[in-house]
């Protein structure tokens, strides 16, 4: 089974194939109005700029408004926006001659996690990333983004590699989690997310991660043991998904809505919880609104931590990182 | 007066004289459903005579089975956990917190502490299930990574006994740290050559399994103890078909080359001290 073409969805495709939230809609009305008027204006030559300048304005309000007043559940749909960039996407749109490598030389290639070599701003790096699907044959695929023990032990080698060759390191993190069957449990789907952890604390190469969508547990954590690890602005990182935890302690799948606010899951909480390093900016709208505006935003970024990072010490990298590690959690001792 | 109108006094009631039996004398097997006398049972370390089920021991009764007597030292016994999320589901946490620190008598869900397993010495963590599932959150994390340090420090071997639901929900991503926390101190302890034991006790799931469970130098499993990530709900759901028998049990885990052994509880202590005299001569 060779991969399915990359279907890249942005603008005014994704409006067309009915994928948007349901409290998007209002922009989305305007925007269709602007289309309209634009393509009457361009066709009878009557001029109507300035109805178009006005609802511009308003629908850039109106997105201000929603983006300031999200909830914590309205973020987490965000995340998982049918239409938002992923791994690949940013792949091809920061970096250049991207070398997809595959298999753990155990026993597979898992397909939700990609990862390989390319070119950053002159750099040359190791780029791994958990990797989701557009339509049904990719989702099916990918497994809906969620690895399989291979697909962490395929990221481990290629990060040993990265240390062998003492290039950079950048993961994408977006899963649902990591894959709960009964073949990932036989061939240790818990060993492997501790072997990642165990090892990215001792890689002597910088490592920056970035949760790019949805950051579920332990299946995305086992990609984040980062010198930096920075979040998009409309991307969650949490310990459970906001239904396996209403599930569990509300017992009702419905109170989806009480768990996220309760998980504190969104990219300001955990910046003023000391467990990520920068959030990244979204244009306005949303990642999937634009990805290669945030692709370019999300580049320069990179660029400036690399550039921080190459000039430390290998010793001092790994001091580093556990240090980070190391700090967190919060507790009193009387 | 008529013959039938007896002036007699009336029966004295009689007296009640109902043994008194203590409560819990006996119990039920969770396995077998036999009734099995609880006093037996503890004497033969909380396993089933019958169907040679291993029941749940508290963090204590671990320490006791496997350490010296007189040897074991408590550590770090003063860390509270501090609600950083402010988390409320139907319960507030802090409630939640105190309701298990009164029923369990310990502050979290770890004991921490170091002591000698014939005669050497050596740091152990041993986990409370019954305070909220075993579940990690920052304490936990934060005690366990301490006695890694401590280990790495005084070159003492590390034994841990994970018995846990998995990372706490209740301290959100706080609580998914700790596995990466205590993973790399792990990684340091291997740097320095100093060996860790980690021990399975039924159950261990997901973040537990997930990092400091699965990284021992030499894995041992209780019998019948379910290993897994995903629980075999979760799993089941997701996967819509029945589990076979036997799915996730330490045997299976052995079969399939994820532990070194499984150790019924009696031979548990001359096991591992066995190892350590090994890994010392």
């Amino acid at each position: 089974m060779t991969a399915p073409h990359i279907n890249f969805m942005c603008g005014a495709v994704y409006i067309m194939a009915g994928q948007y939230l349901d409290f998007e809609e209002p922009i989305i009305e305007l925007e269709k109005k602007i289309g309209e008027l634009k393509s009457l204006s361009k066709n009878n030559g009557i001029d109507f700029s300035r109805e178009i300048r006005r609802l511009h304005k308003k629908a850039n309000r109106l997105k201000k408004n929603l983006f300031t007043s999200l909830t914590r559940w309205q973020r987490t749909q965000f995340a998982r926006h049918p239409a938002r960039p992923y791994a690949t996407d940013y792949i091809h749109l920061m970096m250049r001659d991207f070398i997809e490598l595959h298999g753990d030389r155990c026993y597979g290639d898992c397909h939700s996690i990609v990862g390989g070599i390319a070119l950053l701003e002159g750099w040359s790096v190791f780029v791994i990333g958990h990797q989701k699907g557009r339509d049904t044959k990719e989702k099916m695929y990918r497994n809906f983004g969620m690895p399989q023990p291979e697909g962490y032990r395929k990221s481990l080698r290629l990060m040993k590699l990265a240390e062998k060759f003492n290039k950079p390191i950048i993961t994408l993190l977006d899963t649902p989690g990591a894959f709960p069957g009964i073949g990932a449990e036989e061939r240790g789907q818990a060993e492997a997310i501790a072997r990642n952890l165990f090892e990215m604390a001792g890689l002597s190469v910088p490592i920056i991660v970035v949760v790019i969508g949805e950051g579920g547990s332990g299946g995305a954590l086992a990609l984040g043991v980062g010198n930096r690890v920075l979040m998009l602005e409309n991307s969650v990182y949490s310990v459970i998904s906001p239904e396996g935890c209403a599930a569990i302690l509300w017992e009702d799948c419905k109170k989806v809505e009480e768990a996220a606010e309760s998980l504190c899951l969104t990219a300001d909480d955990l910046f003023k919880l000391d467990v990520i390093d920068e959030i990244v900016k979204e244009p306005l709208g949303g990642a999937h609104r634009n990805p290669s505006a945030t692709a370019s935003i999300l580049r320069r970024v990179l660029r400036r931590h690399l550039k921080e990072l190459t000039s430390i010490s290998s010793k001092d990298l790994i001091f580093q990182r556990r240090e980070k590690f190391r700090k967190m959690g919060v507790f009193t001792e009387r | 007066m008529a013959w039938f109108i007896r002036s007699k006094t009336p029966k004295e009631k009689l007296k009640v004289r109902r043994l008194t039996i203590p409560e819990g004398l006996w119990l039920k097997c969770d396995s077998c459903t036999d009734i099995i006398y609880r006093t037996e049972l503890d004497r033969n370390l909380r396993v089933c005579p019958k169907c040679n089920y291993h029941h749940r021991m508290t963090a204590f009764e671990r320490i006791e089975l496997l350490i010296d007597e007189g040897s074991f030292v408590d550590k770090d016994t003063r860390i509270y956990s501090k609600d950083p999320l402010r988390f409320r589901d139907i319960k507030k946490y802090t409630e939640r917190l105190r309701t298990y620190t009164k029923k369990t008598g310990v502050l979290d869900a770890v004991i921490c502490g170091e002591g000698n397993i014939h005669g050497n010495k050596v740091q152990i963590c041993a986990m409370e299930f019954g305070f909220m599932g075993g579940s990690m959150g920052s304490v936990v994390g934060e005690k366990i990574t301490r006695a890694i340090e401590r280990a790495t420090f005084k070159r003492n071997p590390l034994v841990t006994i994970s018995c846990s639901g998995g990372a706490r929900m209740q301290e959100g991503i706080l609580s998914l740290m700790q596995m990466a926390k205590t993973a790399a101190a792990l990684a340091q302890l291997s740097g320095a050559k100093v060996p860790y034991i980690s021990v399975l006790a039924d159950p261990v799931t997901g973040g537990v399994t997930a990092s400091f469970a699965m990284l021992g130098d030499i894995i041992i499993a209780e019998p019948g103890a379910l290993i897994g990530f995903a629980g075999p709900r979760v799993i089941e759901q997701t996967i819509k078909q029945k589990l076979p028998e036997g799915f996730q049990r330490a045997e299976f885990l052995l079969e399939h080359g994820m532990i070194d052994m499984v150790v019924h509880r009696k031979e548990l202590k001359s096991t591992i001290g066995k190892l350590l005299d090994l890994f010392h001569s």
